[in-house]
């Protein structure tokens, strides 16, 4: 919390100064450096700029008594009682983190005859299930998922809540953000906890191609949300343990503006966030036609076909053939990127995934940071010989 | 009905590089744009008012220059135009952007029907909109993949959820952040350019806030602090082969044979 303050005498060139901000926040007034509205303080003026030109101040800051907010968080993401599986990957780092500053594991549950499900978490290392069980939580609705999740809040007071970042937990975690004033910090990729109970979040900023550490210092809870497979689940144990504890919140509380007239399923379709082997086409392709030739390796190896964010645009393939931040995350056992450079945007949706092979004829293609196995070739030649040797091996074995 | 849009200006390109030597973001100069997804909640207001009537007007918070996008909505057809826009906003998280916003559209109206895009190409958090939302105190549906219409004082949307579809009706006013590819955006028109060229566009700084703690803007009022920022970094093992292709794909094959990858 703070202000920059431009002390002009410091200044010896203007543009120079001007020239540091990324984000176009300094310019040029009669003659003065001003600080303008574009300004996100990331400070570097201060750092990198002529000494003693730009001053940092800081300034008093609201505070918060955090040894008042005890327990990591887990929000329970599910349809029907049906519990999506980030929900476990969540539980398994709330465990680690919960660990390090002995804290308690939470859950927080909220639906329509949930509870008999609830029992289910037991079995993930969680020493509370907090359950709210009413009918007027049966579909999600921001009002009403709010209100439930703010009574748990208000009464149990938690230092940090994790939720995963679904189409529900995207739109709700915000919500009851923006209710207790608190910090929250989207699709984060890494977690971690300092002493103090201030949680390290880690996620991709300024457009992906650098990471930023984020803390919510000064206000409690913290929440933060993940995707689905950026995390590791835990083993479930074969015993339960811990204990499910009921919220109940007035009916009155639970009123919402909005109406939920009908439900229908969406068609089931096999995704590539479910696939074990995944093979993903870049730019490196020359024309749509040869996408065949890496849909006939996916074919030959068992898996399934993936693309970049310029293949989907361009549509090549559909949008929900699509890996990265604004398409899919997978986690496939076995990926093989044909041609991929690897924007950031791109690696975020798969550098966790198990064994990353890439071909690329750049041997500087950022792809293979993240890769595995670097392979320096020719998709167009390296693929057929591919297929023809996984082809052989499939015949040798029947 | 008054519509109103919540847009935002981003960079032209996500292309930002640090200097692995001095740690300074590198900028590659490129041009500003309205944020691709706005444009997509842009065009379902103007369709809402081609078929119901009434206003669509759009807000903005950024720098001054960010003026620019409210003009391209003038040219898509949008009529009123407010910019957000005072340097103790600057620094602003998500908590403060929304609070910020919320202000501002307090000041500018009453609308019926807020519309935000499902997120920004810089931001990517997809959060702004609801915590809007709740600082206005209004229901509010996210992910919504079509507006089936408007029935008195409610719109019928579908939101989209990860297994199914959920049909809501949502009283007024109310805000909706709307799908990628809900409608086709329009083009902007060269007509509509020429005809708004004068148009007013109404800037609020902080002195026009309900909200006149500064502490609750920019930096100041945001929950959340960067840290740091670093490059991503890689720790896996890693091999590189670099052969003939034969060589390759026979070295890609046993690979996955011997570490039981096959499906």
């Amino acid at each position: 919390m703070g202000k920059l303050i431009v002390h002009q005498d410091k200044v010896t060139d203007i543009n120079a100064m001007i020239s540091i901000c990324p984000f176009n926040a300094l310019e040029e007034k009669d003659g003065k450096l001003e600080v303008n509205a574009g300004c996100k303080l990331c400070k570097l003026c201060v750092k990198k700029g002529q000494p003693g030109a730009m001053e940092y101040v800081e300034e008093e800051v609201k505070t918060v008594d955090k040894s008042l907010w005890n327990g990591i968080t887990v929000y329970v993401d599910h349809v029907n009682g049906e519990i999506h599986p980030v929900t476990y990957e969540l539980l398994g780092k709330a465990g680690e983190l919960a660990k390090k500053i002995n804290h308690p594991v939470y859950a927080i549950f909220i639906g329509s005859d949930i509870e008999k499900k609830a029992e289910e978490l037991l079995h993930y290392g969680v020493d509370k299930v907090f359950v709210v069980d009413a009918p007027e939580l049966k579909d999600f609705q921001m009002e009403s998922y709010t209100a439930a999740f703010e009574a748990f809040v208000n009464e149990i007071k938690p230092s940090a809540i994790l939720v995963g970042a679904t189409p529900v937990g995207r739109q709700l975690a915000p919500r009851v953000a923006s209710r207790f004033n608190t910090g929250l910090t989207a699709d984060c990729t890494i977690l971690d906890i300092h002493e103090n109970t201030d949680l390290v979040q880690i996620r991709p900023a300024f457009g992906g191609n650098i990471m930023a550490e984020i803390l919510t210092p000064n206000s409690r809870p913290q929440l933060a949300t993940v995707r689905y497979k950026i995390m590791d689940a835990p083993e479930r144990s074969a015993e339960a343990k811990g204990e499910i504890v009921k919220i109940s919140v007035p009916s009155e509380k639970l009123k919402t503006r909005t109406q939920v007239l009908g439900i229908t399923q969406k068609q089931k379709e096999k995704s590539i966030e479910n696939a074990d082997i995944l093979v993903v086409a870049g730019r490196g392709l020359k024309k749509k036609e040869d996408i065949a030739l890496v849909r006939e390796l996916a074919d030959a190896l068992g898996g399934d076909i993936a693309c970049t964010r310029p293949l989907a645009e361009a549509g090549w393939l559909d949008a929900k053939h699509q890996i990265g931040l604004s398409g899919r995350t997978v986690r496939p056992r076995l990926i093989i990127t044909c041609g991929v450079s690897g924007a950031i945007q791109f690696v975020a949706g798969m550098n966790n995934s198990d064994n990353i092979f890439a071909i690329n004829t750049d041997p500087n293609a950022s792809i293979f940071k993240v890769a595995n196995y670097a392979v320096i070739g020719d998709i167009y030649e390296v693929i057929p010989k591919l297929i023809e040797q996984v082809k052989q091996g499939k015949g040798v074995k029947a | 009905m008054e519509i109103l849009v919540c847009i935002k200006q981003v960079p032209g390109s996500n292309k930002v590089e640090v200097d692995p030597v001095t740690g300074v973001l590198k900028r590659n100069g490129a041009d500003s744009k309205m944020n691709p997804y706005d444009l997509y909640a842009l065009e379902c207001g103007l369709k809402l008012k081609e078929q119901y009537g009434g206003r669509v007007s759009v807000i903005t918070m950024g720098p001054p220059q960010a003026q620019a996008i409210i003009k391209e909505a003038y040219a898509m057809g949008a009529d009123a135009g407010a910019i957000v826009s005072d340097r103790a906003f600057g620094g602003a998280d998500v908590l403060a952007t929304a609070h910020t916003l919320a202000q501002g559209i307090k000041k500018f109206g009453k609308f019926d029907i807020i519309l935000c895009g499902l997120q920004t190409t810089d931001g990517d958090t997809a959060q702004v909109g609801p915590e809007v939302s709740e600082q206005l105190d209004i229901p509010c549906v996210c992910n919504v993949k079509e507006i089936k219409g408007v029935e008195g004082d409610n719109i019928l949307v579908d939101m989209e959820m990860a297994q199914d579809i959920e049909h809501l009706k949502v009283s007024f006013p109310c805000l909706i952040t709307v799908q990628k590819d809900i409608v086709q955006p329009r083009l902007p028109s060269y007509l509509k350019k020429k005809d708004t060229e004068a148009r007013e566009i109404v800037m609020y700084t902080l002195k026009d806030m309900e909200d006149q703690n500064k502490n609750n803007y920019g930096l100041n009022g945001s929950a959340t602090q960067v840290q740091r920022i670093f490059p991503p970094t890689s720790d896996k093992v890693q091999v590189t082969w670099d052969d003939p292709a034969d060589v390759l794909a026979e070295k890609i094959y046993s690979t996955i044979k011997s570490r039981k990858l096959l499906g």
